[in-house]
Order: structure tokens, then sequence, then C-alpha cells
């Protein structure tokens, strides 16, 4: 720190020796220091789309996790959603560095989160609703990490490109706790009060038709589709009926469109317009 | 003349300057203790390339671990330093030393119990209650309960003891 003046100080440039600074702007991307040649053979532009996707359904959802800080029902679950959050978030960072490396553009992971529309993102819509109560995002996040769960074990082995199936590898791990999170809520409520009990079931009313949208998400690179949504309906089914509760298979009238190619509900725009306000306003601005 | 005795040494020293950097969330713990210093090796043009592995995926404290490691490699008279991340294979809690362990204990936090290998294919879920035996860190009561799976930082879940009655931390095996 060469400059007596506090914030001038801490806008000035740091460089990967000063640690204190770990936290700020002007780092080296999440991929720092990973071989990143894309092996031949590889579509790059198929892999780089996927990783898009993946990484906007993380960041969404990471965003809607993050909400439930300082409203959680009790501070543990606080903690527990955000810690999730932050596993997301991770992974999120991880994706957008491999797609800047892959499409081209060269751009930084920042480019992505802050600096697109909503129709330019990816997320499966399920991702973008908004909290509900805690029955809703409890239900949203068990759907969502068995089907990520699903995926990612299959990525791990099946992504052509190391660095995908490296960051699918160390999702599975995580995913793992953040299904069982969610189911062990599932069953708590699902089989706990009157009150508990309609709430879940409203909230899977609530989410039925965009679990089609989620299941019909091709994979990619070879995976069957069907695997990921066999595994997805089993483990969602194992937990449900433990619960005493299930998803309403008629009221799935299958959505228009899909996040996938673009489609979003009117609740993205809101919340990547809070997600990336200060980005915005000050595009220029190191911290 | 740089011999391949002498550059042993060097490759030994650097070894022992980056296997005492303590982790910055976990300060009692040096990252080899916890097994997130993959390895120190010395290039055939002197560049230090130690590499390091995250913990999880989201976790903060990486770019802190990276300039520590160069700070105190470059600190020890190395000019040239590379820092490496590895992805793969991920981090795993059985990759945390016994001596890490022990000192996790004696600062009140659970070390992980070993890691059940899964088989492949789907991870399979736990429906029942399942009780891991963990130890209170601070009495060795075997009475204890988990108050959150989650804790301070992502790697470490909240417990509480019924014999001393005080919570403590527990890192969770993964």
């Amino acid at each position: 720190m060469s400059d007596d003046h506090v914030y001038l100080s801490l806008a000035e440039g740091h460089d990967d020796s000063d640690a204190r600074w770990a936290f700020g702007t002007g780092f080296e991307d999440p991929l720092h220091g990973v071989d990143t040649a894309v092996p031949d053979g590889v579509d790059a532009r198929e892999l780089a789309a996927r990783c898009l996707a993946l990484a906007d359904d993380a960041l969404v959802e990471a965003q809607r996790l993050a909400e439930w800080c300082t409203r959680a029902p009790e501070l543990e679950e606080e903690v527990a959603l955000a810690n999730i959050g932050l596993d997301l978030l991770g992974q999120a960072r991880l994706l957008y560095a491999r797609v800047g490396q892959v499409d081209g553009t060269g751009r930084d992971e920042d480019a992505y989160a802050y600096f697109r529309d909503a129709e330019d993102f990816r997320n499966v819509r399920l991702a973008e609703l908004p909290n509900g109560d805690f029955a809703f995002s409890i239900v949203r996040l068990l759907v969502l990490s068995c089907w990520r769960l699903a995926l990612f074990g299959r990525l791990a082995s099946a992504a052509p490109d190391p660095v995908l199936a490296a960051v699918a590898a160390k999702g599975v791990n995580e995913l793992a706790y953040h299904r069982q999170f969610a189911a062990d809520w599932t069953l708590r409520l699902g089989d706990g009060t009157d009150e508990s009990h309609r709430r879940m079931t409203a909230a899977l009313r609530e989410i039925a038709p965009y679990v089609g949208e989620l299941l019909a998400v091709e994979p990619g690179f070879g995976i069957d589709a069907g695997s990921v949504r066999d595994e997805v309906t089993e483990v969602l089914g194992q937990v449900l009926d433990a619960a005493g509760l299930s998803l309403p298979a008629d009221g799935a009238q299958p959505l228009g469109g899909s996040g996938r190619e673009g489609d979003h509900t009117a609740h993205l725009a809101p919340l990547l317009a809070e997600l990336q306000s200060v980005a915005r306003a000050l595009p220029e601005a190191t911290w | 003349m740089v011999t391949t005795e002498t550059s042993d040494l060097v490759a030994r020293r650097a070894r022992r300057v980056a296997e005492r950097v303590a982790d910055p969330e976990l300060p009692m713990l040096t990252l080899a203790d916890l097994g997130v210093l993959r390895g120190v090796e010395v290039g055939a043009d002197g560049t230090v390339v130690a590499r390091l592995t995250p913990t999880y995926s989201g976790c903060p404290a990486m770019a802190e671990m990276r300039a520590d490691v160069a700070a105190r490699l470059r600190e020890a008279g190395f000019e040239r330093v590379e820092i490496r991340t590895e992805l793969d294979p991920p981090w795993t809690t059985e990759w945390i030393t016994p001596a890490g362990r022990r000192k996790l204990a004696e600062h009140g936090i659970a070390p992980p119990g070993p890691v059940r290998r899964r088989p492949a294919g789907p991870v399979p879920l736990e429906l029942s209650v399942t009780r891991r035996a963990v130890t209170c860190p601070r009495c060795g009561s075997a009475d204890t309960e988990e108050t959150s799976r989650f804790a301070s930082t992502s790697c470490k879940a909240l417990w509480r003891c019924r014999g001393c009655l005080e919570p403590f931390e527990y890192v969770k095996e993964i």
C-alpha cells in the first residue's frame, strides 16, 4: 500500500503476493493455474453453451438462496442455505471462467454474471422463481439438487473436457450434501404438522410444470437424458413417498419454451437487476 | 552448475516452506495438514511449482491460500514461483493428516471420520436418521447431536454435546 489515503490505497492495483486483497477484484480467474487447453475433437461451441447454462442455473439459484439471509426461520437454516448458495456460486465461477476460455472471447466471469441481460441467460426457469415460503424453497432445492447431482455424476466421467469433468466431480460431493439437506427438510415438513404438509403440497403443485422443463434438458456429450430423468424421478419419488407427499402428474401441463432457449418468467429480470446493480452502476470499479 | 542433488535439496527446502503456510480459516492447521497442498516441485529452470486444490468449489479462501504460499516462497528466496490449481481429483477429508486431525481436536473442532467409499453409480440418499458417532472434542462424551449440517464454513457442521452442553464444530466427511 503505497498511498497514504486509505480509499485510494484500497483501489490501488494489487498483485498475487498480497494476501490481504484476496476478496477484491483484479485477481486472476478461478481457474488460475489450471491446464486450460481444450482437447482436440471437442466441439467448443457445444462445450461453451453447456457450461454457460450450468453456470447460469447455479448463479440464479445461489442468488435466490442468498435472499434467505436474515429471513430464514432459524439461524442454522440460514447458514445452511447460504453455504449451499456459496457452493453453487463457486461452481458458477469455475464454469463461467471455462466458458470465457472456450468460446473464444476471453471474457472473465464478471462479464457473464454482470453484463448479460435476462434473455441471454440459459438457466432453467425453476431456478428463477421467487423464493415463496420456506416449503417452496426446500422443494425447489430438492428438485434442482437431485437433477444436478444426477447430471454431474455422469458429466464427471462423460464430459470430454477435463475442466468440466473436474468441476462436476467436485460438485458431486457438494450436491450430495445439498440434496440430503433438502430431503431431510422434506421429510420433516411433509410428515410434520397439517400446516407444513399443506404448504409442501402447495409448493409441489406450483413447481410441477417447471419440473417438466428441467427433465427435458438435453445433457449432451452422449449422456442419455432418459437415465438422468429416471434417476431424478426415482430419488424424488423415494423422498416424497417417505414424506407422505407426491408430485402432481396431471397438474404438470408442459410450459411453452425453455429457459435453455432464453425463455424466462418475469421474475428473472428483477433478480438480475439487483445482482448486477453495483457492477453496472460502476463498471470500472475495483475493490 | 546445478547438479541433481542440489536441485533435490532446493525442492526439499521449498517444500518445507510451503508446508508451513497456515490455512487462512483454520490457522492452527497448515495447508499440508489440511491436504490442500498437493505437491511442490522445482522445474529445470529453477521455478518452484506449488500445487493447491480447493476444499469446496466456493471456498473463498483459495485466492488467499495461493497468495500466502507464493509470498512465503518468495520471502524464502525463491524468485520464480508458480502456483497451480488442481481440481482433479477433488479434495477429500481423507487427506487431512493425523497431525491435522489432532490439532483440530485440540482446538475444539471434531475431526472428520472415515469417508465411506461409494460404489459406482447414483449417490445413495439417507432417508433414515443416521447417527454418526461424533465425540465431543471438549469433554469426550459420545452423547452428541447435529444442530446443522452447515456451519461457519462449508466444510464444517454444527453439533452440540448433551454431556457438557457446549456447541462445537465438526469437519464433515467429504
